[in-house]
Formats: C-alpha cells, sequence, structure tokens
C-alpha cells in the first residue's frame, strides 16, 4: 500500500503541532514529518511532550491546534480509519491479565473487525513472531515482564499496520528481552513497515532510528539522524577524568586549553575532543594527574545531555 | 498491506461487547456460583424464616404469602446489583490500572464504541440472569401473571439505570476511595429500604415521597407488578419512564467523561 500524503511517500506530516491542558501547553507547535519506511524517534526528558506527541500522532488524543496528516488523512475527521492501520505499543502493557495470551491478541483483532478465522491464523503467526508459541495458552499475569512486552508488540501487529508507534518499547527489560525486540522490530523495517518510537535509552536510538528529535519543552530542540546530531552538537571524542574528591577551579581552568568543551560535574571532568588519545597526552603533559582517565567515543547520550540539560526532572 | 477499514459506528461497539463476552465467558465459574446460590438462599431464609413469623402475627402481605412476595425483588436487587457490581471497580481498572480501555481506544473503536459495548455486555448479561431468576422466582410460585414473561426485560433496565450513570462516574474518577462510601451510604440503604422486603404502605407518609425518590424502588415495584400482573400499565409506565431516564442520562454522561479519559 503506498502513503498518500505526497510524493515523497509521507506517512505522517504535522505543522505547528500544539496540545494544551487547560493552562498548560504540553507541546508548544512542532513541525516533522515521516518517510514510509523509516524509523523516527522522539527522545527527551520526561515531561518534554513525548508521550502527547505520540498519543497525537496515534489519532487518538486530538491536536488542539496546527494541523496533522497520517496517511494523507486528517485524525479529527478519519480517526477510526487512520487508527485501523497503526499499531500502537503503549508505555505500559495494558494487557488483559486474566486472559489467555492468544485471546489476547484475537480480542484485540476484533477490534479491528478481523474475521475470526484470520485472527486464528494471524494469532498462530504472531506468536511465533514475538517467541510466545509455547505460552500461547498461559494466562498473562503468569508472564515475565519481557513476555508481556512481546505479547503486547504481537498484539499491536495484528491488523498488519502500516505505521507502528512504540512507546518506551524496552524499559525495564533485561539486555536479552532487549536484543530480542530490536532484532523484531528491524524485521519489520525490512518487511516496509514505518516506525515511530519514543526511548530514554540513546543506543537504542543510535541503534533503531533513521532519523530522530530531541524534544524538550514541548518544543523540538535538534532533528536529524543520530550520527548528524552528534557531530553538529558534540565532538568527535570524550575523555573522562577523575581527580579524586573536588576538581579545582585552577584545573577546570588548565584543561580548558586542551578541549572544546569542558563540563565539571561532581565525579568527573567531561573533555570534548577531536581526538582524545592526543588530548588526553597533553593533560598529561601539563602536570595534570588524574586519578583515571577514559576516551570513548562521542554518543548520542551525549547529545541529548546538551541539549536538555543534566537536571533531573520527575 | 492494511486489509482493514473502519465500518459503521454501530458494527464496532459489537466489537467491544465481544470482548466482555469473551472475558466473562473465561471467567463466570465465581459469578454463576453467587448468582444461582444466592436466591435460593435468599428465599429459603428470608421467605421461609421470616415469612413464617410474618404468617403468623400478620397473614399476607397485599394478598400473597410472604415468600411470593419477596421473591419478584429478588430479581429487582440482583439486577441492580450486577449494574453496580460491573460499573465502579472493572471500569476504573480498565480505564487507570490495567488500561485495557485505552489499549481499545487506539484501535478503530470510539470512546463511545467502548463505552456501548460495556454497556450492552452488562445488559446482556442482566437480560440472561433475568431468565434464570425468572424461572428460580416462578418455581417458588411467585410469577402469577404472562406479564411476568417481561421480567428479565424489566432486570435489563434495571441494571443499566445503574450500570450507565456508575460507568460514567468511574470512568473520572482517579482512585477508589470514594466507591466504599457510595457503597456503603448508597447502594446498601437502597437495598434495604426500596420497599424491598415489605410493602411502600409500610412506611409512615411523610417517608413515602422519600423512597419514591429511590431509584431502586421504581425497579422493585416495576418488578413486583409484572410478576403478579397487579398496578396500573400507566404507573408501570411511569417506573420505566423514571428508570430509562437514568440509564440515558447515564450513556449521555459516559459518553462525556470516557471521551475526556480516553482521548483528551
Amino acid at each position: 500500500m503506498t502513503a498518500q500524503g505526497g510524493a515523497r511517500d509521507i506517512v505522517l506530516e504535522a505543522r505547528g503541532l500544539v496540545k494544551r491542558f487547560g493552562a498548560f501547553e504540553a507541546v508548544r507547535g512542532v513541525d516533522f514529518a515521516i518517510a514510509r519506511g523509516e524509523c523516527f524517534g522522539f527522545l527527551g526528558p520526561n515531561g518534554a511532550g513525548k508521550t502527547s506527541t505520540m498519543r497525537m500522532i496515534s489519532a487518538v488524543s486530538r491536536p488542539t491546534e496546527g494541523s496533522l496528516t497520517i496517511f494523507g488523512l486528517d485524525p479529527r475527521t478519519h480517526g477510526p480509519a487512520i487508527r485501523g492501520r497503526i499499531g500502537v505499543v503503549p508505555q505500559d502493557d495494558s494487557l488483559e491479565l486474566e486472559l489467555s495470551v492468544r485471546l489476547n491478541i484475537e480480542i484485540y483483532g476484533r477490534y479491528f473487525d478481523l474475521p475470526r478465522r484470520v485472527l486464528r491464523e494471524r494469532a498462530d503467526e504472531l506468536l511465533e513472531f514475538a517467541r510466545l508459541t509455547e505460552r500461547a495458552n498461559s494466562k498473562v499475569d503468569d508472564l515475565s515482564g519481557g513476555m508481556k512486552r512481546r505479547l503486547t508488540i504481537a498484539r499491536a501487529l495484528v491488523n498488519r499496520p502500516d505505521l507502528l508507534i512504540l512507546d518506551e518499547p524496552t524499559t525495564g527489560l533485561d539486555p536479552q528481552a532487549r536484543h530480542l525486540l530490536w532484532e523484531r522490530l528491524y524485521r519489520l523495517k525490512r518487511e516496509g513497515v514505518t516506525l515511530i518510537i519514543t526511548t530514554h535509552y540513546m543506543d537504542e536510538a543510535e541503534q533503531l532510528c533513521d532519523r530522530l528529535v530531541v524534544m524538550d519543552n514541548g518544543t523540538i530542540v535538534a532533528e536529524g539522524a543520530p550520527r548528524e546530531l552528534i557531530e553538529r552538537h558534540s565532538s568527535r571524542e570524550v575523555i573522562e577524568l577523575r581527580f579524586g574528591t573536588d576538581t579545582p577551579e585552577q584545573i577546570r581552568v588548565a584543561l580548558a586549553t586542551h578541549a572544546e568543551r569542558v563540563e565539571v560535574l561532581p565525579d568527573r571532568v567531561l573533555l570534548y575532543v577531536e581526538d582524545g588519545d592526543v588530548a588526553l597526552r597533553a593533560v598529561h603533559g601539563s602536570g595534570l594527574t588524574p586519578v583515571s582517565s577514559l576516551v570513548r567515543r562521542s554518543s548520542l547520550e551525549d547529545v541529548f545531555l546538551r541539549l536538555t540539560g543534566r537536571t533531573l526532572v520527575d | 498491506m492494511s486489509s482493514v477499514e473502519p465500518t459503521l459506528g454501530w458494527a464496532r461497539w459489537r466489537r467491544s461487547w465481544w470482548y466482555h463476552a469473551v472475558f466473562y465467558a473465561q471467567t463466570w465459574r465465581g459469578s454463576v456460583v453467587s448468582s444461582v446460590l444466592f436466591p435460593v438462599f435468599y428465599l429459603a431464609s428470608l421467605g421461609i424464616g421470616v415469612g413464617h413469623l410474618v404468617a403468623h402475627h400478620h397473614g399476607l402481605v397485599e394478598g400473597q404469602t410472604y415468600l411470593r412476595y419477596i421473591a419478584p425483588s429478588l430479581l429487582a436487587t440482583t439486577t441492580f446489583q450486577l449494574g453496580e457490581g460491573e460499573s465502579l471497580w472493572p471500569v476504573l481498572a480498565s480505564v487507570k490500572w490495567i488500561r485495557v480501555y485505552h489499549a481499545a481506544a487506539a484501535t478503530p473503536l470510539e470512546p463511545r464504541d467502548i463505552l456501548y459495548g460495556k454497556l450492552s455486555w452488562v445488559v446482556t448479561r442482566s437480560f440472561l440472569t433475568g431468565v434464570v431468576y425468572t424461572a428460580i422466582i416462578a418455581a417458588f410460585g411467585a410469577v402469577e401473571s404472562w406479564w411476568g414473561l417481561t421480567l428479565p426485560f424489566i432486570g435489563a433496565l434495571i441494571t443499566l439505570a445503574f450500570a450507565a450513570p456508575l460507568t460514567a462516574y468511574a470512568a473520572r474518577v482517579e482512585s477508589d476511595a470514594s466507591f466504599t462510601m457510595i457503597y456503603r451510604f448508597a447502594f446498601v440503604p437502597m437495598f434495604l429500604f426500596s420497599a424491598t422486603f415489605y410493602p411502600i404502605s409500610a412506611y409512615p407518609g411523610f417517608l413515602r415521597p422519600v423512597v419514591q425518590l429511590v431509584p431502586l424502588y421504581h425497579g422493585v415495584a416495576l418488578v413486583r407488578a409484572a410478576a403478579f400482573g397487579q398496578g396500573s400499565v400507566l404507573v408501570q409506565l411511569t417506573h420505566v419512564a423514571v428508570l430509562g431516564a437514568i440509564a440515558l442520562a447515564g450513556v449521555a454522561w459516559g459518553r462525556v467523561t470516557l471521551r475526556r479519559r480516553l482521548v483528551d
């Protein structure tokens, strides 16, 4: 199926999208466009407006202002038609705990008006996909967190969606379960499903997303491919230095000459540099003696923290 | 790739009804025990025990033995309890704790489909319960008129008159703290004081209009009139109108609260 959104096969387009709850403005005029087959990420600290945005692009919550088209349709007037082509993996699994794994998929499929015969076949396929075939008749309540998450993803695929929206799909999962999920998401992407994902794991965003936006305070503060964002907002490498208990001001001043940017944290100092090894030799050469040092490549996490700050948001 | 085109609203809410039916089919055992054994115990205890005392001191109640007199009201109280029991905690769980209504709202279903599916299932269950109860009441000899065939329908109306506003209410609250209060200070008095166990004429004159304000009273009066084939049709239509109005207002309110909860 081709998207009807325009020449570039745009699946979803938002212009000046705003969501207000009373006086509170959760999303403050964001613009983005997502192409078919793309994996697009929304990053941002808690309260950045990600979930409100996700709910709008799931054609569930109505935008307060701005324009939003999904598959070329307006969700205000074509909500059911749009949702019929979307799969949603919510943050909380919202599974029916008292029912079996299989019935959770079948009941959900009924919401899309799929005939029971089709549902039985799809449930078999999806259980296989989610590696839950052997647990098909178990009560969901008895599953591990990772199994529930896989079931939630399987359930979201029951209508064979053109667009899959995942809100923090791997939060709370162990590394094995995360990697299994990533592998499944890659497979969907290869099949041409457009993926939209929010995550707090920067490695996950780097792994999965072709393009992403960083949101903060209801606005988009950066947009691009993960590598582009790192190049644009951080240096190539980072040196992490520890100096015992405190980092005196004179050390900070001394370090500033060796780096593009210095960030002093309570437990360590970060030097943003082009070549870590060269800069570290220079640090040692200038007489500074850190207790420990680590040279690493700049990551999306550095970009994220630079753009959204290190203040804890609850 | 997509294979789904949404259909009309009437078809959509049936999908939500199906969910409730499947859920019940998986979890019915406990409720059947309570809904079959409870009326039998109730009739045996009150009808035979208290009935014996009543017969001894008072004779008949409005021309009926006490057992026959209270048997129909059992249908009213049970369908009332079904309405409240299916609404408060289960609805709050669905919108807040396990959030299955949020999952449903991400599909072609609209909040009103979820509401209609839920209420239509509760009404279906109430009707089926009403059929069983009518048979039990008839077995105790307390159905004396062909109007008795309307008892399951009346039961369904009573259930809807409670389930609709209580679903609407449960969809808008953040905790179940108020539910226990509602239970203690509204449901229990309503159960006891809706002329359930004796005629409204047993109350002092000034209290009767108060009793008539209680929704369940209209249900009790209706089932009794239908079981015995007594009373004017006009009065019964008034009872139907009261319950119907509460049900409709509840549905309208529920459309608002569920929409706010799931979509806004």
